[in-house]
């Protein structure tokens, strides 16, 4: 048995917090710090990746953690994190954009808990953001893509138009485009983060529209899975999926949040903590590619550790001017990168898309 | 396969499910019993065929047990319901609750786990016709399945004697006490064959549409079936309309994203477009209010306790 508490139900959360306090609570050994997960920790996906950072963060550091998984975005959410504030976690880390508001008023009534939320642009007193710049993946999994077509067509299928999956699926195409200037990229939204049929539904039609090379912007493994089926590419998401596509899975853009939690927690302990804006990419590894598919051939997998290199030295912006949108209008001009701000308004298509953007 | 023949192959394949657990519900209401827990029972179907397949290595294994964990499920609620004169719309929904959550909770081992592709039943002959050919004859054994259990529907409910029997519980079961039947065993055999069949139809999910099991994944196909056997007025053939109907538009929608073509519909609206064309088809093709009045179970939900 480790010390974590693994609570993976709301409502008992909430009852064994209530039992705790009127028994008077027993004392903390050590500082637990809450984690806050949006679906079912799984075997891959957005929230698995949060948990290996959990899991780092209690071998290195030794505190405790306890989570609470599968909390929908509204009022359970403010439940939650107010309960783990109240019974005195250190550091609540809420890892789902639609927290925000919740994470931040919670926030503001326990002034000495330390809140980071994950994905959010809401800056508190007491409550730090975290995001990753899973685009510098996308990018070097896009010049992968544009070497291993055959056909020049790759396919997306991603959950909804937001700015971070809009900036995953451009980096895919200016990375394909860099190498091969014929490639051309169809997106299918299946608006849901989550629905492994229409997953793979939206898969099959890509793969049938002449698509050879795949990946997707939702939670499932459902893409790898369908690219596998029908002897073409796939690139993972989130986690490593190639168990799901020994053949198919070339190789996955994957999230690591460990490094910074620990970095967070060990600032919390000594006092040093200042809520702050932190976008980490390949230079704080928080973005990393998962193992190259030996079907790779050598001198591209040479050239992506190259790359690799350039995106944590920062002589590579997968934004690097000229960029031009799908109707001609360059929006970067060449010799420039394109700036945060640019990024996180980010609504249109990159030349090379030839699906329209849903508006 | 050419684009059309993509496209009727993906909607068959989308509409097959919906078509097996909208069939088993259509026989339990149509004796009297709406079981409002599908979605559940096609949870515990799909972690039961998930598991069994994983252990045992036969699809057709995994089917079998997700038929029999729909069964088992549907077996509580039929206690609740018919024995113990529970509430049909409240249990229902319990039901559901019960069986997304339990199926969460058996299925955590089984998240990490991958299953072999079943690969489709190509029939000689009836294959080779252009076009419609790879789409329809060549595909998963359970899309066989669902027109065999079509046609055995239909022949059953407007053909046979215990067809007949059966609709006389669902107008009436005072009437078909009276002169004799056993009413209650007749909702109890109804209600667990509907849960078999959506046991059935998770099972299809898990085992051979997407071959993986995560909590959840049902994602709302229990609640779907459960609306086509009311638009479609319980008349089995409209429900495999609908079901086709609905995973037709699905799959259209996405192949008209994927192509580019210029069409200034937001996606959240062509998402939605299954559910409206099917609603909005059945509803025009239904709204003559003397075939409602002849097919809809008169005593729907209605608990009924046999006098002595």
């Amino acid at each position: 048995m480790t010390l974590t508490k693994i609570i993976s139900n709301r409502w008992l959360l909430i009852a064994f917090t209530a039992m705790a306090m009127m028994f008077g609570g027993a004392s903390q050994a050590a500082d637990n710090v809450g984690f806050v997960y949006v679906s079912p920790i799984g075997d891959a996906g957005w929230t698995y990746q949060h948990d290996l950072g959990r899991l780092q963060l209690e071998k290195e550091t030794g505190v405790t953690t306890s989570y609470v998984e599968n909390v929908a975005e509204g009022a359970d959410a403010e439940r939650v994190i107010r309960e783990m504030a109240k019974r005195g976690d250190k550091v609540v880390f809420a890892t789902s954009f639609g927290y925000m508001n919740y994470a931040l008023k919670v926030s503001n009534t326990f002034r000495k808990t330390a809140f980071v939320h994950a994905t959010g642009y809401k800056l508190g007193k007491n409550m730090g953001l975290v995001n990753a710049r899973f685009y510098e993946g996308r990018y070097l999994t896009g010049v992968i893509a544009g070497e291993m077509t055959k056909s020049n067509v790759l396919g997306y299928v991603a959950a909804f138009p937001i700015p971070e999956v809009l900036q995953g699926i451009n980096a895919f195409i200016k990375g394909a485009r860099s190498v091969n200037p014929k490639a051309e990229l169809r997106v299918i939204w299946v608006n849901s983060w989550y629905d492994p049929g229409k997953e793979r539904e939206a898969s099959l039609t890509l793969l049938s529209q002449n698509a050879d090379v795949i990946t997707h912007h939702t939670d499932s493994t459902a893409v790898v899975q369908a690219a596998e089926e029908k002897g073409k590419y796939a690139f993972g998401y989130h986690s490593d999926m190639s168990k799901y596509g020994p053949n198919a899975h070339l190789t996955a853009t994957t999230h690591h949040w460990g490094d910074y939690y620990v970095k967070t927690v060990k600032e919390v302990q000594a006092g040093s903590w200042k809520p702050t804006s932190v976008w980490g990419g390949y230079k704080e590894g928080m973005i990393k590619l998962a193992p190259l598919n030996k079907a790779i051939p050598a001198d591209l997998q040479a050239r992506i550790r190259e790359m690799e290199k350039q995106l944590t030295a920062g002589t590579l912006h997968p934004f690097a001017g000229p960029v031009v949108d799908q109707g001609g209008k360059t929006i970067v001009a060449a010799g420039q990168n394109m700036t945060d701000d640019q990024l996180n308004k980010m609504n249109y298509y990159l030349q090379g898309v030839v699906s329209k953007i849903p508006n | 396969m050419d684009i059309l023949t993509s496209i009727l192959f993906a909607t068959i394949v989308a509409g097959t499910p919906l078509i097996i657990v909208a069939l088993g519900q259509l026989i339990a209401e149509k004796s009297g019993v709406l079981n409002l827990g599908a979605e559940g029972m096609m949870a515990m179907g799909a972690i039961a065929g998930f598991a069994v397949t994983l252990h045992s290595g036969s699809p057709w294994l995994g089917v079998l047990a997700g038929m029999a964990a729909g069964a088992v499920m549907s077996f509580i609620f039929a206690i609740v319901v018919l024995t113990l004169m529970g509430n049909q719309v409240a249990s229902g929904l319990a039901l559901s609750i019960l069986g997304v959550g339990l199926s969460a909770f058996i299925g955590k081992p089984y998240e990490a786990e991958i299953l072999q592709t079943v690969s489709a039943i190509r029939i000689p002959l009836l294959a080779d016709i252009p076009i419609i050919g790879e789409a329809l004859f060549n595909q998963q054994a359970l899309v066989y399945f669902s027109w065999a259990l079509f046609g055995g529907i239909v022949w059953f409910l407007y053909r046979s004697r215990p067809g007949l029997v059966l609709r006389a519980v669902g107008e009436s079961p005072h009437s078909a006490h009276s002169i004799g039947y056993p009413a209650i065993r007749i909702r109890y055999m109804a209600t667990i064959f509907g849960g078999a069949m959506a046991g059935i139809g998770g099972s299809f999910l898990s085992v051979f549409y997407t071959p993986l099991w995560v909590e959840g994944m049902v994602a709302g196909r229990g609640w779907i079936a459960i609306a086509l056997v009311v638009f479609a007025t319980w008349r089995p053939f409209r429900v495999l309309v609908g079901a086709y109907l609905f995973g037709g538009v699905m799959v259209a929608q996405l192949f008209v994203q994927g192509s580019g073509l210029e069409i200034n519909i937001p996606s959240q609206f062509l998402s939605a477009l299954p559910y409206l064309a099917t609603i909005v088809v059945l509803v025009i093709i239904s709204r003559d209010q003397n075939t409602v009045r002849l097919n809809a179970p008169v005593s729907l939900g209605q608990p009924f306790r046999p006098e002595a």
